[in-house]
């Protein structure tokens, strides 16, 4: 006789995070957490969730790490195939195009990640493109994902598109926009237990990648 | 099913363990890295094998510590002992060290995963190659991989990483860092059912790696509140 199991094994785990992109007119903003948790234990305090695919292109993704390891290590390898090939760095717009295929090649049997594509575009142009875990895809002027997107989205709707505002402001500049993914995320970081640690901001302009860190609570 | 005979069920994999080692503990200290682990190897809740190393020298610079599944962890073990040869028969002068090993069998469970057939383990791989930085790297039966100062797989990931949270230091000796691994399992053999009280540490310091020999740990069961009778009739010892 088999002993009753009492857990049945998946495939799948959720190691939580959150991130979020703005595009800017000539610049884009990335920003994400670096904790990787299960349940309510936490993995570590300190693992990136974005990597830089080309020199003005990098990718977030939250969901599961190791479907996001392995997102990553084959979006790298098809980053140096098509140098190879083409002898120059693919656009953001040709890697946006290659992730939603690569996600949807396995429409099956899914990577359960959620990503944040962003980017400076041919025309020069700040480029953010949000993706679901089986490959539809948009271009949109900002967005977030992962566990704490709910309450990020909220705060980038009013404060970058600033839906049902009634008062004039101006437009956020670049540091504006840095500082208000800082805010946004240290603030989600109280709610959701899944948000914290360290938060990691990637500014992409016509200066290439320039990454920096802020504290986030450790509780 | 009698032998001889065929299942007409759909494949079944493996989906539950069945010996399961628990806690390993790694932390990385001044000179290099170290892993502990007890020796204790349960048939479910039985203290099933009580002699059995958890901890496994790979090529010449690695040290692989297995928590979950026995079987699955010495299947691991023979292929990466597969892997160490073949990398020393191209005499090329050059080795796999712990980056490598780890990277590995981070794809390894990935794609065991992937594939609906699991290797039913929490790794921890650590090791250091002469003057190299030390590398400690966790890895489990999903894939998920990531490196760190401490780490701790089952119970320990409980009881063990709030000691090392509040002792762990990264100028530690090795003294210290055997000290402290110790008290983790020890907190775990109090608590856990599934841990021993017999352990064994492994170092890697950059020359090579050395697994210790199988220690007994000191552990004392008499405190009062252990002892002192709680119930009114006073006819019962223990409280917990």
């Amino acid at each position: 006789m088999q002993a009753p199991t009492e857990h049945r094994w998946s495939p799948y785990a959720d190691n939580g995070g959150t991130c979020m992109g703005v595009a800017g007119e000539d610049f884009v903003v990335v920003a994400a957490d670096t904790r990787l948790s299960q349940g309510y234990s936490i993995h570590t305090r300190d693992c990136s969730k974005v990597t830089q695919l080309t020199d003005k292109c990098v990718i977030a993704s939250c969901g599961m790490k190791a479907d996001a390891i392995t997102l990553h290590k084959h979006l790298k390898a098809r980053m140096v195939m098509y140098e190879h090939q083409h002898r120059k760095q693919p656009s953001v717009t040709a890697i946006a195009q290659m992730l939603a295929t690569t996600l949807y090649y396995k429409r099956f049997f899914p990577y359960y990640t959620f990503n944040v594509l962003c980017g400076i575009d041919d025309e020069g142009k700040g480029a953010v493109y949000h993706y679901d875990a089986i490959g539809s895809f948009e271009r949109v002027p900002y967005t977030t994902s992962g566990s704490g997107s709910s309450l990020v989205m909220s705060v980038l709707d009013a404060q970058i598109a600033k839906g049902n505002q009634t008062i004039d402001t101006p437009a956020l500049d670049k540091r504006g926009i840095v500082e208000l993914c800082k805010d946004v995320l240290s603030s989600v970081g109280e709610r959701d237990i899944h948000t914290g640690d360290y938060g990691e901001i990637f500014l992409i302009d016509a200066a290439g990648v320039s990454p920096t860190r802020f504290d986030l609570k450790l509780d | 099913m009698a032998p001889g005979q065929y299942s007409m069920d759909a494949k079944q994999h493996t989906m539950s363990p069945v010996v399961t080692g628990a806690t390993v503990i790694g932390m990385k200290y001044k000179d290099g890295v170290i892993l502990a682990a007890d020796t204790l190897a349960s048939y479910g809740n039985e203290a099933r094998y009580k002699d059995v190393c958890r901890l496994k020298k790979i090529g010449d610079h690695t040290l692989l510590g297995a928590g979950g599944e026995i079987s699955d962890f010495q299947y691991l073990g023979d292929l990466l002992d597969e892997m160490a040869d073949e990398d020393w028969l191209h005499e090329d002068g050059c080795s796999m060290g712990p980056k490598e090993y780890s990277s590995y069998i981070g794809r390894v469970m990935y794609n065991r995963r992937s594939k609906f057939n699991p290797l039913y383990n929490q790794f921890i791989v650590v090791g250091k190659k002469q003057d190299q930085a030390p590398h400690l790297m966790y890895v489990d039966h999903q894939g998920t991989a990531f490196e760190e100062d401490f780490v701790a797989t089952g119970f320990g990931m409980h009881l063990g990483i709030p000691l090392l949270r509040n002792n762990w230091k990264p100028d530690m000796s090795l003294d210290e860092a055997k000290a402290l691994a110790t008290k983790c399992l020890e907190v775990c053999f109090y608590r856990d059912c599934k841990a021993y009280c017999k352990i064994q540490i492994g170092v890697c310091a950059g020359a090579g790696v050395e697994i210790g020999p199988p220690t007994p740990i000191n552990h004392f069961w008499g405190h009062t509140a252990w002892t002192e009778n709680r119930l009114e009739d006073g006819d019962s010892t223990g409280t917990w």
